[in-house]
């Protein structure tokens, strides 16, 4: 038992997204009211409560979601900019105290995470090791609205309303990470990752020491790219690649193997709407257009870094140990 | 390879641009219907799965209404008008000195942002402001590529560190991963093969912001004003 945990964080989430949920019922001006007000309803109900309702229930909740999201059902409405003048007028007024609620976020975000899980009651420590990085990150976005609330002298209400429109503008993105780990555990238990595996192993000639790597590398970032998520490519690849080929058939060093593998499968997941937090999230965020523009940028840090590694472990995993 | 037909179900999706997260879900369900799990047991692993992760969100969702009601009240101009009192800022910069920055603390283990947090706030405020008082207003493809860049400083700031410091999850994978298959390993040798990336993206970083600073430039001068600058 411990005063605070993930869950009760995710319970303040849950009720901030059924304010907001609630607020898009109320505005008769909504273009989307009723598909909008019930996809954030909804999820608010499962981030919220999700630990304590049946799983199957979950499941047939988020087909849901996905029902409304592909029936355009979650569109934000448009929303007028405010004019610059006033705006440019406000910030002169408040200074640099509008700065201060957001470095606070990570400020009590870092420290917390060190020093929270430190502290006990008695027996009742405030929050586990484990989890008192995120636990922190909550607390600090929530005395930073308090602070925000407080400098700008504005209501609740505005917090739900501001938060609600850019809620709204990322959308059912916000969700893809979530139905993407749901896809990637499916596949897991499925097997796919090893019919993967058997299948680049058979196509290319692995009996060679460069091949292996390339194949090794390359397996990483198109497995990552398919999955969204190198922790999930790099059992799969590993096992099927990397140690019978690398490791057992030509003695190559696991360390380097295993350190430059991982960061190649973090190429794939610059290059790949898989990874939605990470590349469609910001596209919405920033108000781009097009859901490729984040991806386009990062294409070339990619192929330089994937480029790098695959270099560095060819020179270094088949190198007698120091 | 029957069980392949999932992936080739999100290759097809995502090429005819059908809704991602619909095609995401139909793919799921089709690989664990194909897998041998009846329609049940599917909804009940997506349920598990989707709650299990639910943690994503925490720092979207908690952050937004801070950003918003600040915004509400000219946070985005404040910052601007802070960098351009700054005579050697430049977007490049402000970007490879952000990627550098969140590197080096995601190197200890510290998460000092995201793109709800950092971004959204300041950096792209930071940047925007720097980059037109340097080449003046800029057009809708300028800013488009300029707030894409300061997206990719997150991301690549945020991956390729994140091997060095003990307890950060890529590192514990990696060396559980091995401790289940029976590999001897050191943790250290994995910290260390990781350094060179880390060094490698400071460079690709400075040689990508550059380039976009180029465009930024090249953008703005195409429309010269006129009279001016043609006779010299």
């Amino acid at each position: 038992m411990t005063l605070l945990s993930v869950d009760l964080i995710l319970g303040v989430c849950g009720l901030v997204v059924g304010a907001v949920a609630l607020a898009i019922a109320r505005d008769r001006t909504h273009p989307h009211r009723r598909g909008s007000a019930a996809f954030w309803g909804i999820l608010a109900v499962v981030t919220g409560a999700g630990p304590w309702i049946p799983p199957a229930v979950v499941g047939y909740a988020v087909v849901v979601l996905a029902v409304l999201a592909a029936a355009r059902a979650v569109e934000p409405p448009a929303f007028r900019g405010a004019d610059p003048a006033e705006l440019a007028r406000r910030a002169a007024e408040l200074g640099n105290r509008l700065l201060r609620p957001v470095l606070v976020v990570p400020a009590i975000a870092v420290a917390g995470g060190l020093i929270l899980y430190r502290i006990r009651f008695g027996d009742l420590a405030v929050v586990t090791e484990n989890q008192a990085a995120q636990v922190a990150l909550g607390l600090g976005c929530l005395v930073g609205l308090g602070w925000a609330l407080r400098t700008t002298r504005e209501t609740p209400r505005t917090a739900v309303t501001e938060g609600g429109r850019l809620l709204q503008l990322i959308g059912w993105a916000l969700v893809l990470p979530q139905a993407l780990a749901a896809l990637g555990g499916i596949l897991g238990k499925a097997g796919v990752g090893e019919e993967i595996a058997r299948l680049v192993a058979a196509a290319l000639p692995v009996q060679d020491p460069f091949v292996a790597v390339l194949a090794y590398c390359a397996g990483m970032a198109v497995f990552t790219i398919l999955f969204g998520n190198a922790f999930a490519a790099f059992p799969v690849m590993t096992l099927g690649i990397g140690l019978p080929f690398i490791v057992r058939a030509h003695g190559g060093d696991p360390a380097v193997m295993g350190a430059l593998g991982m960061l190649s499968g973090y190429c794939g997941t610059l290059v790949t709407p898989m990874a939605a937090n990470f590349n469609i999230v910001p596209v919405r965020l920033l108000e781009l257009r097009g859901d490729f523009t984040v991806i386009r940028a990062q294409a070339p840090f990619a192929a330089a870094i994937w480029l790098f590694n695959v270099a560095v472990m060819y020179a270094s995993v088949y190198a007698p140990g120091p | 390879m029957i069980k392949l037909l999932g992936i080739a179900l999100v290759a097809i999706g995502l090429a005819l641009r059908w809704n991602t997260l619909a095609v995401v879900l139909a793919a799921g369900v089709l690989s664990g219907l194909l897998a041998g799990f009846d329609l049940h047991e599917v909804m009940t692993l997506t349920g598990q799965y989707f709650v299990e992760n639910r943690r994503v969100l925490l720092p979207v969702i908690l952050m937004l209404p801070v950003v918003g009601v600040l915004e509400r009240h000219g946070l985005q101009e404040r910052v601007g008008h802070l960098i351009r009192r700054l005579e050697a800022a430049s977007a490049g910069r402000i970007l490879w000195i952000y990627q550098a920055v969140r590197g080096a603390c995601s190197v200890v283990g510290l998460n000092i942002g995201n793109h709800a947090s950092a971004i959204r706030p300041l950096i792209v405020p930071m940047a925007e402001a720097a980059a037109e008082k340097k080449h003046g207003a800029l057009d809708e493809r300028a800013r488009t590529d300029l707030r894409a860049h300061a997206a990719a400083s997150e991301n690549v700031g945020n991956f390729f560190s994140d091997d060095i410091a003990v307890a950060v999850g890529a590192l514990l994978i990696i060396d559980g991963f091995f401790r289940s298959a029976g590999v001897e390993v050191r943790l250290r040798d994995i910290q260390f093969w990781s350094l060179p990336t880390a060094g490698w993206v400071l460079l690709i970083g400075a040689w990508r912001y550059r380039a976009l600073q180029r465009r930024l430039e090249a953008a703005t001068r195409v429309d010269p004003p006129r009279g001016e600058g043609r006779t010299s």
